[in-house]
């Protein structure tokens, strides 16, 4: 049984078509990215599927009882609401501390339970989005750019953490990137999405698609390259990956 | 003056946690045009003979219905609420003066006359305010979750459209019993500044919303006390004292930056 199911989905602006019969699902456990030029209605997808927008045409189903972790590509949070970690974490109330440390733990900042949320730094405050959303034991994890505003080895190391989460708790991520060397070692499935859906499979066969490689044209040709270099190599090392992004990049 | 008193404390007690809303939400101005919508309701109840209370209720909802309606449609919001507000004001003004027959005092609706109020106005003053308590209280999550972000909401299951109306709501009610107290054209500082006041003193949102009740409250009594001491007019004595507390956080802050 799939978590989440899109069929035929589209979704309009006055006029302006963002999706056009868009279909595809979630299964338990997996990692799946989507990537795409802006404006290609990467973020509507999200915002559909977990009920902030109403499909034009098609529909959005949701297994039973599925609980939804969202991460938002950016949140404000207004000089004049004062909110600590820990009551950020528990917004919908019935957690407890030691849920509280552990869904921080889980997103690698154990020490920020105290902290006022408008003093943390760029980093830190997406690490304590990625704890609220861990911390109702979600069974899929939306991800919108949740690595915006970090820099390479604040993302690489974010994405690792989803990894991580993902192989301890088996939930699903579902995730928007636009660092295409980190989608395409760390999903399980990619989709490239621009209005409709243009290609999707493992990052190997995207990779080699002429529509992806239509949309992104040659000045991702470094990621791509990358990518296939590593996969001649095969798979024995398993940080040896992370050493040429940074080289390369 | 113990009816005023009690009357000021409450609607510095339904103020403080909806004052907070307005302040997060950078909602001052919406508090603002919705206010000055209640002259009208003022002149509406007169010239149907009805309850003040309902009138400036129902016109206020009104109001704040147009503009979530109208909003994002075309105009800045800042724009439309300096339209709306004005204009409800205004109109109001003038259906005032088509009453004949009825002499009005203009200023009471305008400032406010606390010291007027009868027993049946504390029911009502209270009554509203036990309901906005109680109202806020009752969604308070899920106002919070929706005024962090709309999508954490939707994502955790709750429509921030529905928070949004019940806000509007409590809104309203709150401007209709105030109305007595501090007057059209001083509610908005009822709601603000208190909440404003207490950010500094605050680390919790809970903690807000009683630290602002507290100060809305304290300047209430002091307010009045003073209005009856330097005979000055009471609901801006109210909303000066709220304001010198505003004053004194404020450089408490300045002194203490980590907060």
């Amino acid at each position: 049984m799939s978590l989440v199911q899109v069929d035929e989905l589209c979704v309009t602006y006055g006029a302006t078509p963002a999706l056009s019969h868009v279909s595809l699902r979630i299964d338990p456990g997996e990692i799946v990215t989507i990537v795409g030029p802006n404006g290609s209605g990467k973020t509507s997808l999200l915002r559909a599927i977990i009920g902030a927008i109403k499909p034009f045409k098609g529909q959005v189903s949701h297994a039973h009882d599925l609980k939804i972790g969202y991460v938002p590509q950016k949140l404000h949070i207004d000089e004049t609401l004062p909110i600590t970690v820990s009551r950020f974490l528990n917004l919908q109330g019935g957690v407890t501390s030691t849920d509280i440390s552990d869904a921080l733990t889980q997103a690698g900042v154990p020490e920020l339970e105290k902290a006022q949320l408008s003093q943390l730094s760029g980093g830190q405050f997406q690490r304590v989005l990625l704890a609220r959303a861990l911390i109702a034991k979600p069974d899929l994890l939306l991800l919108d750019e949740a690595t915006q505003g970090l820099d390479q080895r604040g993302s690489a190391s974010f994405y690792q953490q989803i990894e991580t989460v993902r192989n301890t708790t088996g939930c699903a991520v579902l995730m928007i990137s636009h660092e295409l060397h980190v989608v395409m070692s760390a999903s399980d499935r990619v989709i490239c999405l621009n209005s409709h859906i243009c290609c999707e499979g493992t990052p190997a066969v995207v990779a080699s698609a002429p529509e992806y490689r239509a949309l992104f044209g040659s000045g991702t040709g470094g990621a791509l390259a990358l990518y296939r270099h590593e996969h001649d190599h095969g798979h024995d090392h398993a940080d040896h990956h992370h050493q040429h992004t940074k080289v390369v990049e | 003056m113990i009816r005023a008193a009690l009357a000021g404390i409450g609607v510095a007690f339904a103020a403080a946690p909806l004052g907070c809303f307005v302040v997060w939400r950078r909602m001052a101005y919406f508090g603002d045009a919705t206010a000055h919508a209640a002259i009208l309701g003022v002149a509406l109840s007169l010239a149907f003979s009805m309850s003040i209370f309902v009138g400036t209720v129902v016109v206020a909802l009104l109001m704040a219905l147009v503009v979530s309606i109208l909003s994002g449609r075309g105009y800045a919001m800042d724009t439309l609420l300096g339209v709306l507000a004005h204009s409800a004001i205004a109109f109001g003004l003038v259906a005032v003066s088509f009453l004949s027959g009825v002499r009005i005092d203009l200023m009471a609706y305008l400032f406010g006359d606390i010291l007027a109020v009868s027993r049946d106005d504390l029911a009502v003053i209270w009554g509203g305010a036990v309901l906005v308590v109680a109202l806020i209280g009752w969604r308070w999550s899920a106002l919070l979750t929706s005024t962090l972000n709309e999508d954490l909401a939707y994502a955790c299951g709750i429509n921030p459209k529905r928070e949004q109306l019940a806000l509007t709501f409590a809104l309203a009610i709150t401007v209709a019993v105030a109305i007595k107290v501090v007057g059209v054209l001083l509610i908005a500082a009822m709601l603000i500044i208190p909440a404003a006041a207490a950010r500094p003193l605050s680390r919790t949102p809970e903690g807000m919303a009683l630290m602002a009740g507290l100060i809305g409250v304290v300047s209430a009594i002091i307010g009045l006390r003073a209005a009856y001491v330097f005979d000055t007019p009471a609901g801006p004595s109210i909303v000066c004292i709220a304001a010198l507390t505003f004053l004194v956080t404020s450089v408490f802050k300045a002194v203490r930056p980590q907060r």
